[in-house]
């Protein structure tokens, strides 16, 4: 679906991502994980096409990307309806219904406004748009705050049905562990440089894990860019 | 000269308050209020080496305001912090250069404004103009609100937000053109800012803003240039004030509802 070879990106002098290289099969959930300022969000919006890269990245053709992102700035004055948020993606009355409760909204939901939503459910809301006018390949950002344990929990049970249902291919930024072990076929650590890749249990072994949580603590201290 | 019948101005006013209300929507929702009310001060300049070159004032206005629209364009592209302090700064270099240049006889008309100038022919234009604004406008409006909600959302579909800003930018420099007969440079980007400002206080959805928006835009014009008129005021400052009574009425009304 997706092969990405020797890929880097760099703002300025400064070097954001390193020679990343990973493939993404036609039903797979890939995983990225890593410190803040590990170059993930970027590596999502390199995908999009949004930064200038080295490197090669190839999308089979008749790939759909639909791209939830992590968060969206709202102020709560904002006027603009669930409904009206969808419509600015489909022209389809039904099909904005159909997603809307998909997700598991009411109908009615539709008439509210988007900026007065709970992180939680803007984030169902976007997962909504991202469903609109069928993708076959997901991009999705988790948010590292404001959802709740128990919305994550919900949120991947959602993910994983609508990936039964239609087939889709997921990459997500995650940053729950239990989520990557539970959820995802396949696992990229991530910090400027791939750190490991493969299916989560043998690319994720203690060791990996300390020097990634390690290079986290480091990095703290420095540069944070997402 | 033949004096324009009062009734057509107040026709021209009503068209150019609705498309400045409207295309002022999308400049509230970017949170470039205060950019697109001091980006209208580059008209100044502008009318005034028209002036000294023996051309149309209006052309020297959209000459400068297309440059100031390209410059604010580039900026937002290319910056990753807005350099707000350095657009007001030259924003306000321009109004200076402007009022020094511009001749003294023509100079409180084109800071305010000049209705009886209009002549039946610059109102036609005025009015086609603006309905091609707003119809533009409208074409891009649901790229453009995309792009200002996110630009991640706005390139997974395939929009390149660059190019829509850029269109948008556009289509505000010949709003702001076409407004400055009624309201003057100075305070046209008020006409702009202050409509779209009332209408986001008391909508929750973008189809009442919109229309609000273009109401509140088309009330301040036809009211002020009304007032102006019958009392021999200047028309911009009365139809600033009349725009800035509705902002203050709609705040109440928000401040006593409460936020729904």
């Amino acid at each position: 679906m997706l092969k990405v070879s020797h890929l880097s990106v760099g703002f300025e002098r400064h070097i954001v991502l390193e020679d990343i290289s990973f493939e993404v099969q036609p039903g797979e959930t890939l995983a990225v994980i890593g410190p803040n300022g590990a170059g993930k969000t970027v590596l999502f919006r390199t995908l999009l096409g949004l930064h200038p890269y080295q490197g090669k990245i190839e999308w089979q053709p008749g790939v759909k990307i639909g791209y939830v992102p992590q968060r969206f700035s709202l102020t709560p004055d904002l006027p603009l309806t669930v409904r009206e948020f969808l419509q600015l993606k489909s022209r389809n009355p039904r099909e904005i219904e159909e997603e809307l409760t998909g997700v598991g909204f009411e109908k009615g939901f539709l008439k509210h406004p988007l900026g007065v939503l709970s992180t939680g459910q803007q984030q169902r809301v976007l997962i909504a748009w991202a469903l609109l006018g069928k993708p076959n390949l997901l991009l999705f950002d988790e948010p590292t705050s404001g959802v709740d344990p128990a919305g994550d929990e919900t949120i991947y049970h959602l993910l994983h049905k609508l990936q039964t249902q239609r087939g889709l291919t997921i990459i997500l930024i995650s940053h729950e562990l239990q989520i990557v072990f539970q959820h995802a076929t396949k696992v990229l650590c991530l910090n400027k440089t791939t750190m490991c890749y493969g299916p989560p249990r043998q690319a994720l072994d203690t060791t990996t894990l300390a020097k990634l949580f390690r290079v986290e603590t480091k990095h703290h201290q420095g540069e944070h860019r997402d | 000269m033949i004096e324009t019948n009062p009734l057509f101005i107040l026709l021209v006013g009503i068209f150019v308050g609705g498309a400045a209300g409207f295309i002022g929507s999308f400049m509230v929702l970017k949170r470039m209020a205060l950019v697109g009310d001091a980006f209208t001060h580059v008209a100044l300049p502008g009318m005034a080496i028209a002036l000294l070159l023996q051309l149309d004032p209006m052309t020297g206005a959209f000459a400068a305001l297309t440059l100031a629209a390209l410059g604010i364009w580039y900026l937002e592209e290319t910056s990753r912090i807005y350099p707000e302090a350095l657009v007001g700064i030259f924003f306000a270099t321009a109004l200076a250069i402007g009022i020094l240049i511009t001749p003294e006889t023509e100079l409180l008309e084109t800071l305010f404004g000049s209705i009886e100038k209009i002549n039946l022919l610059e109102g036609f234009l005025t009015i086609i103009l603006a309905v091609l604004v707003s119809a533009s406008g409208y074409l891009i409006s649901k790229k453009l609100v995309l792009g200002i909600l996110s630009e991640e959302l706005a390139t997974s579909v395939g929009i390149s937000r660059k190019k829509i800003n850029l269109i948008y930018l556009l289509l505000v420099a010949v709003t702001v053109t076409i407004g400055i007969r009624f309201v003057g440079t100075l305070l046209m980007g008020a006409l702009v800012i202050i409509p779209a400002a009332s209408a986001k206080n008391i909508s929750t959805s973008l189809g009442s803003y919109y229309r609000l928006s273009i109401l509140f835009g088309i009330a301040s014009a036809a009211v002020g240039v009304g007032i102006a008129a019958t009392y021999g005021i200047l028309s911009g400052p009365a139809v600033v004030l009349t725009s800035t009574s509705l902002f203050l009425v709609t705040f109440v009304i928000k401040k006593l509802v409460g936020r729904v």
